[in-house]
């Protein structure tokens, strides 16, 4: 199933992994969430579960985090067994919904505190902690109002604050940034950075390859509840493509030459007309940008459009399966075919 | 909002000192007081909430007594007296189908995976809720109090029957709201909620003896009549209030009481269970 086995979660022993699954399945009547799927996560790491709508990502999410019981198969969050020691499983986790899980009449101080209160933090502590991260989270103005009346991203922030009042060792961010402006996002990817660099082990879901690629040491790639790729995101961007520049030039008679300097900014690749008057071309690191802006500087090339691209979730599906992320489970054969090639 | 997140300014916050859980009957008791607040707090930032509980039997008593009250007793004042005990035994029983339509509304919110996903036993989150309602409860019973009060209601007994009474129509609330609350389980919508606990309560409250004396009704319903536990508590009621003879309605009350929480909180918290 491994696209390739050049992950560094491959390389630690089973002792550091603090999320481990096998052969997850889940079934909702007709539905098959979940077919089988493994889950590796080391110790102090982010694993970027990657997949479009209805992959079985959620779902996947809400077995770890024992908020549903799954089929068949087995998953420990530090060592402990999701089924059967639940109620150890939710010491030590933290969970962050698509959905805000906060209490939309509460203000966000007393959101904060009543989980500090479930927590056993005792009153003043859990007065203390509710502080602390309404600090942190810059919600400390807002503190007083009720949930119901921030934006957007003052709610995702309240919520990952909720799930953050009893420090936990492991936390389950699921989409943490689906409907969030790009501003918000990479606040967002500093907070996860930032929960990983104080120890916790991370597993995200997300629908983007370059918020997986930004944030994880390692990318699991799920379809219709099957692993469909794990592996680093080095190791991955070099199965489905790294990253791509894309020009158009302001003036369409230039795209010749536009073409011919892409092609040395990226060493020699040719660059292809994807659209109409847009140049792609293959790049293998962020400075190809400066260096492409410059040399069409220089050569008089004025451009209405530039910009780095990793391949978008669709792309990657269509390299790992053959076909595209939103397509109906008609293919399912393609995959196996895939998986088993 | 232009507000950027300086979180990485720092390390992330120090955790505060690890509390030793205590022992589990506490730690329930704990969560569940916790979460009463919780709905307490939501109780007091949603007063129109408490509109349906407190204008019901203004409007019971208004048009009862005033209109029926004269043919049913001759007087409106004596059927005043007889009257207000039952409209507080039927207004108590309806105000008990709100916790089954919020919660039904709320447990489709993320809130509740919260809760589920922390350490929490499982049974707080309704505990929580049905405490907490025991606030919604006082207010009725001494708004409606109020209500007859204004009108020329007296209590003709002592201070001490008087609290009695309202303290077992607290209790009759409290326990009765168990099965709104496994109804709220099992059904999809607030509003079937709303509807079969309407279907349960309009026929209790009206083949009793809420509105009139239970001799005058058919020989066919006096057997009805004789185990609904309405026709207890307003009986009990009668008696605390107004020193009519208690009987067994007391203990009949309570029987009733131990039987609905016996009855219908396993089953909640079980299908609250299996729902989520």
């Amino acid at each position: 199933m491994t696209v390739s086995s050049a992950g560094k979660a491959k390389n630690q022993s089973t002792a550091d992994l603090v999320i481990e699954a096998e052969g997850l399945v889940k079934h909702f009547g007709p539905t098959k969430a979940l077919q089988g799927v493994d889950l590796a996560v080391p110790r102090g790491t982010v694993l970027g579960v990657l997949g479009p709508n209805g992959a079985g990502k959620t779902t996947a999410v809400r077995i770890l985090s024992t908020l549903l019981t799954p089929d068949a198969g087995s998953a420990r969050i530090s060592g402990f067994d999701v089924v059967r020691e639940a109620e150890r499983v939710r010491q030590v986790i933290g969970l962050t919904g698509q959905y805000a899980s906060v209490d939309e009449d509460l203000t966000g101080r007393q959101n904060l505190e009543l989980f500090g209160t479930l927590l056993d933090l005792g009153r003043a502590g859990a007065r203390r902690r509710a502080a602390e991260l309404l600090d942190w989270f810059d919600l400390a103005d807002a503190a007083g109002r009720q949930a119901k009346t921030y934006s957007g991203g003052m709610r995702r922030r309240l919520d990952l604050a909720a799930s953050l009042v009893g420090s936990p060792d492991v936390i389950f961010l699921d989409e943490p940034t689906t409907g969030l402006d790009p501003a918000k996002r990479e606040d967002m990817w500093d907070v996860v950075r930032s929960l990983v660099a104080a120890g916790s082990t991370v597993l995200l879901t997300t629908q983007y390859l370059e918020e997986a690629d930004a944030l994880a040491d390692a990318i699991t790639v799920i379809d219709h509840g099957r692993v469909i790729a794990h592996d680093t995101p080095e190791g991955l961007k070099r199965v489905v493509g790294g990253q791509t520049l894309e020009v158009r030039p302001s003036d369409a008679t230039q795209l010749d030459l536009t073409a011919a300097i892409l092609s040395e900014v990226s060493s020699g690749a040719t660059a292809d007309e994807i659209r109409k008057g847009m140049l792609a071309v293959p790049v293998t690191d962020d400075s190809a940008l400066t260096e492409a802006v410059a040399r069409l500087a220089a050569a008089g090339v004025a451009v209405t459009e530039l910009s780095l691209h990793l391949p978008s979730l669709d792309e990657v599906f269509f390299t790992l399966t053959g076909r595209t992320a939103s397509d109906d489970d008609t293919t399912t054969t393609t995959i196996k075919e895939e998986v088993a090639a | 909002m232009t507000t950027t997140l300086t979180a990485p300014r720092t390390s992330r916050p120090v955790m505060p000192a690890a509390v030793q859980p205590h022992p589990r009957p506490f730690r329930l008791a704990r969560h569940s007081f916790a979460l009463a607040k919780r709905s307490l707090i939501k109780t007091a930032r949603t007063p129109e909430a408490l509109i349906d509980v407190t204008l019901q039997p203004v409007l019971f008593l208004v048009i009862f007594v005033y209109v029926f009250g004269g043919a049913v007793a001759g007087s409106t004042h004596d059927y005043l007296q007889f009257l207000l005990p039952g409209i507080l035994a039927q207004t108590i029983a309806t105000g008990c189908i709100a916790i089954g339509v919020n919660l039904n509304t709320d447990i489709a919110k993320g809130i509740f995976d919260r809760f589920r996903s922390l350490p929490v036993p499982r049974s707080a989150p309704l505990l929580g809720a049905v405490l907490g309602d025991i606030v919604r409860y006082v207010i009725v019973t001494l708004s409606t109090l109020a209500i007859g009060y204004v009108m020329g209601f007296r209590i003709t007994t002592d201070p001490l029957s008087a609290v009695a009474g309202c303290a077992l129509a607290v209790l009759f609330a409290l326990c009765l709201s168990w099965l709104p609350v496994f109804v709220s389980m099992k059904v999809r919508t607030p509003g079937a909620v709303q509807g079969l606990m309407f279907a349960f309560i309009m026929p209790l409250s009206f083949a009793s003896n809420v509105f009139v004396s239970a001799g005058t009704l058919p020989g066919w319903m006096q057997g009805f009549v004789e185990v609904n536990p309405l026709t207890h508590l307003v009986g009990a009621m009668r008696g605390l209030f107004l020193g009519a003879p208690v009987g067994n309605h007391v203990w009949w009350t309570l029987a009733w009481c131990a039987g609905f929480v016996v009855v219908f909180m396993p089953l909640a918290l079980r299908a609250y269970r299996k729902k989520v």
